[in-house]
């Protein structure tokens, strides 16, 4: 933990005033010595004191338990925000920082981290088949393609060691043998048998458990040839119990980077995308994780199949996010200006009653909704509609009607807190002064109440608007994306938006190979379309701010 | 972060020289007396399971722990998410050693190197054959098998008497019985294609071509006559009322529960449901004059391609999970016949495990290749909208052949 010398020195308030009274220049050093006899020492650096321990005990806490991990990249994360947060909470001369760090630490692990891997990702073949590096894809293909010989035995087997090199012990027809890797199983006279297995060898070491089990992994990569004849296979072991016969039938090559089959000889080369391919198009299973470049943004906008869909969801995404911000924004409004009303009575409760969509978490409530507005057992077409057999959900038209007031449900007390919230901030001079021009009711609301009330909750519109474009949950708990197109060759529906087609594009809902690089690439479009229409628009709303 | 460090035992010796013994396993420089504490570092194996399977699984590894002197450390997650995680997970270094799983994963594990083939040895035997089958990809086995799951007709012996031998009857038997409903199907606006699948085999129309040894390849076999004869059934039966996209799994089990059905077309995870009623199970009756073969899942334990506890991690499963007591412990924790031959014998002294496993031994296994998971999402949709009457059957279905064959050529 660096210290820093002149610590006393350093009188920093609780509630971070700046060092040393205002307006006056920081006492000249004498010497660099302390001056502890002048300054003493205050609360409140004791109290940055006993924190800063907090923060780097947890800092270290965590750096150990990284190391134990094995995790470098957080370890040298976790490294470099105690060493900063260090230096920014004990030098003097980085007073900003001291209230910028905090945020700033959370904004670079949660935001520009999480952005930024998801960007890297868009510009790979991450998904079903490149799941890893090559090694782990070499290392599978290895595992998958060593078979047991047909018909052999198995043996009972015990692990040795002699003359440091581990070996098997194994008992074939009553006999002992005994080989290392690099001598085959050989009769070994002197080895005692007992029930059937391998306890003693001459000049070698019966392994115990224990000390098997410390050294598995050489034990299951330990191969001991049978005899002398490599096509004879070689014996291995699973379980440090039973050994079996097996052969190889892929072979690594590191320098050139070649599988080669050895029961056909056909020899598989590493291709730039991340497969090992033959020279006549045959593919191994397992590939790894390559960079692709813009690939996935041309698989995205290359898929014939999806050119119709795809047109229909983005209006319907745009249609869908525009109608609940202005849906949700109007109700919420219309009831925070009825309970504004001091004639009203009981206004606190109905406000309380108004948090209650709210409060409904939105996975819950849109499930809730997807039950009550079923066709022929929901709560609505049975008990409200007398046993009508409406198709909320199943009719294209109407299941976006659904959609659309389901999420007017969830999301109007927000708007009504937000205007209860500015309604109750407006100047009433400004209103006063309207009175006396001799405006009425509807002219005040228009020109004054309603741009000032504009002014606060423009920003909070243009987020609700990014929200439901990506709204998820809403659109997955609810309807699924159903009903289906009955025109198109993909599984998308009617009300799916651009987020949930992304879902179901790149596999992550199982209906085809997962492809995380090109679900990537596609969130990065959808971020784009996002950012650019809120930027507009902040832009716009710029001119409400010239009324005042 | 798998193990937390008692914070009071957090010095940096200490973690380091933990470190220096624990490595990852080409490290041999360990002194072995200091390994045989059993704190994890002679080995911990970690093993992702569900909540039903907890238990079951603890206690044989509470045996395990003490002939080994190692950890065996739990981790509990929703079975929904093994799949996914265990992909991401795996390559990291941080997944598990061992985890519970369904063999209709296989295909995309094995895609992407993330599990390691077992070898059963003698052991083969002592298993079912489909179970064995179902986790056996190009001749290597990559699960232990521990349970067998397949649908049956559950039958409620006191609305009828007699099992039903073709659909028809069943349908007769239902009306007979003046229910609300004849026989329950769940279906639901998105269908249900695992549920309806022995009615489609029973018209001869299977997903797949089947191979010789019960493995799947990627030809289709769904479409054609048969494929057509069953659309136009489905039709039908939802004309005459038989079949409605309305019933959801909640709504059939709900209605079979409070006795408005004497049949329901369901699985062994229905029964809790079903406690306190008089229960038989029976062959699924045949609609189109085949025999009508249900899917089967097998579940089983997969062990990670990347974990460095292999030979703990096969020990535990090949001598410690192969066995009775095991096998029939996870038996009794989530009623699904075991795959061991011997322990599902003695769980066959029931009645109902009986039915299902008679059940299951003319069940095809459900496929694990990857190209089945384009086919569900055209599957279901298409036989609910048939059955809604959205959609005409012959072209719909011809429609539903091609879209699979394109999202699989794509």
């Amino acid at each position: 933990m660096p210290t820093h010398p002149t610590l006393a020195d350093d009188a920093t308030d609780p509630g971070g005033t700046t060092d040393g009274p205002p307006g006056t220049a920081p006492p000249p050093r004498s010497g660099g010595r302390p001056r502890r006899d002048r300054e003493p020492v205050r609360p409140g650096l004791l109290a940055k004191i006993a924190l800063m321990a907090v923060v780097n005990a947890l800092g270290v806490f965590g750096v150990l338990a990284a190391w134990r991990e094995g995790h470098v990249g957080i370890l040298v994360s976790m490294l470099v925000l105690v060493l900063a947060a260090d230096w920014v909470y004990f030098s003097r001369r980085t007073l900003p920082l001291k209230y910028v760090l905090p945020g700033l630490a959370f904004l670079l692990v949660y935001q520009v981290y999480v952005v930024g891997y998801t960007g890297w990702v868009a510009f790979t073949n991450y998904g079903d088949g490149h799941n890893s590096t090559q090694a782990d894809a070499v290392s599978a293909l290895l595992m998958q393609n060593e078979r047991r010989v047909e018909g052999s035995a198995t043996y009972p087997l015990t692990v040795v060691e002699r003359g440091g090199e581990l070996g098997f012990a194994i008992v074939e027809d009553g006999e002992a043998r005994v080989g290392t890797a690099e001598q085959p199983m050989a009769v070994e006279d002197g080895a005692t048998v007992d029930d059937g297995r391998v306890t003693q060898v001459p000049g070698a070491t019966v392994l115990e458990r224990q000390e098997v089990l410390a050294r598995q992994s050489e034990v299951t990569d330990l191969r001991v040839a049978l005899s002398d004849d490599p096509n004879d296979g070689s014996v291995r072991t699973q379980d440090a119990r039973t050994g079996f016969v097996s052969v190889p039938s892929l072979t690594w090559d590191p320098d050139a980077e070649t599988m080669t089959d050895v029961t056909t000889g056909t020899v598989y080369h590493a291709t730039s995308d991340g497969w090992f391919e033959s020279d006549d198009g045959q593919r191994l299973a397992v590939g790894w994780r390559v960079m692709v470049g813009l690939d996935n943004f041309r698989t995205a906008f290359g898929d014939e199949r999806y050119a119709g869909p795809f047109v229909k969801i983005l209006l319907w995404t745009f249609a869908f996010a525009i109608l609940s911000v202005v849906t949700t924004f109007l109700l919420g409004l219309f009831l925070a200006i009825t309970f504004n009303d001091t004639r009203l009575r009981g206004r606190r409760i109905y406000r309380t009653l108004l948090i209650f969509p709210y409060a409904i978490p939105g996975f819950l409530a849109a499930l809730l909704w997807s039950g009550l507005l079923n066709r022929s057992y929901g709560f609505v077409n049975q008990v409200l509609l007398g046993g009508a057999a409406i198709p909320w959900l199943t009719d294209p038209w109407l299941a976006k009607a659904s959609v659309l007031g389901v999420n007017l449900w969830l999301g109007f007390p927000y708007m009504f807190l937000i205007c209860t919230g500015a309604l109750q901030s407006l100047p009433g001079d400004v209103l006063e002064a309207a009175k006396v021009d001799g405006a009425g009711a509807l002219r005040t609301w228009r020109s004054v109440t309603l741009p000032l009330l504009l002014v606060s909750t423009a920003p909070l519109l243009i987020s609700s608007f990014a929200f439901n474009f990506n709204n998820f949950t809403l659109i997955y708990m609810l309807t699924n994306g159903g009903p289906r197109f009955a025109d198109a060759s993909v599984p998308l529906g009617h009300t799916d938006i651009l987020i949930s087609m992304v879902y179901s594009v790149s596999g992550l809902d199982g209906t085809a190979a997962k492809n995380y690089g090109l679900a990537s690439a596609l969130s990065i479009v959808v971020f784009v379309i996002v950012a650019t229409i809120s930027a507009i628009t902040f832009k716009k709303t710029k001119q409400f701010e010239e009324i005042n | 972060m798998r193990r937390g460090i008692p914070a009071a035992a957090v010095t940096l010796g200490l973690t380091l020289a933990l470190t220096a013994c624990s490595g990852s396993g080409n490290d041999t420089s360990g002194d072995p007396t200091s390994q045989a504490t059993g704190d994890g570092a002679g080995g911990s194996l970690v093993v992702w399971v569900d909540e039903t399977r907890q238990g079951a699984v603890e206690s044989a590894a509470a045996a395990f722990e003490s002939e080994n002197g190692v950890d065996v450390e739990l981790v509990l997650k929703n079975f929904e998410d093994i799949r996914a995680d265990f992909l991401a997970q795996v390559p990291t270094g941080e997944g598990p050693d061992l985890t519970v799983g369904a063999h209709d994963w296989l295909g995309e594990l094995t895609t992407n190197g993330v599990v390691a083939p077992i070898e059963l040895g003698d052991k083969t035997g002592d298993f079912e054959e489909v179970a064995v089958q179902a986790f056996t990809q190009d001749g290597q086995v990559y699960g232990l098998p521990y349970a067998i799951e397949n649908i049956a007709l559950i039958r409620n012996t006191a609305l009828a008497p007699e099992a039903p031998a073709t659909w028809d009857d069943a349908v007769a038997a239902g009306q007979a019985a003046g229910t609300p409903y004849p026989i329950l199907v769940q279906t639901g606006t998105e269908g249900d294609p695992y549920t309806y699948y022995p009615l489609q085999t029973s018209f001869g129309a299977p997903v797949f071509v089947q191979n010789d040894d019960g493995s799947y390849t990627s030809e289709l076999a769904l479409g054609g006559e048969p494929g057509h004869a069953f659309a136009t059934w489905l039709q039908g039966q939802s004309q005459a009322g038989v079949l409605s996209t309305d019933i959801t799994y909640d709504i059939a089990v709900e209605a079979f529960k409070n006795g408005e059905s004497p049949f329901i077309v369901g699985g062994p995870w229905m029964l809790e449901q079903f406690a306190d009623l008089e229960l038989s199970i029976d062959p699924i009756p045949s609609a189109g004059g085949m025999p009508a073969q249900p899917f089967v899942g097998v579940q089983g334990f997969y062990v990670s391609a990347q974990s460095d506890n292999a030979l703990l991690a096969n020990d535990f499963l090949v001598n410690y999970i192969a066995t009775d007591e095991a096998q029939l412990a996870l038996y009794e924790a989530g009623s699904r016949p075991p795959a061991l031959v011997s322990a599902a014998e003695t769980a066959s002294a029931d009645p109902i495990t009986a039915g299902f496993a008679a059940v299951g031994a003319e069940a095809v296994p459900m496929p694990s290749i990857p190209e089945m998971g384009s086919v569900w999402a055209f599957w279901g949709v298409t036989q609910a909208n048939i059955i809604a009457g959205t959609t005409e059957p012959v072209a719909g279905w011809d429609k539903m052949v091609a879209d699979i064959q394109g999202a699989i050529g794509s």
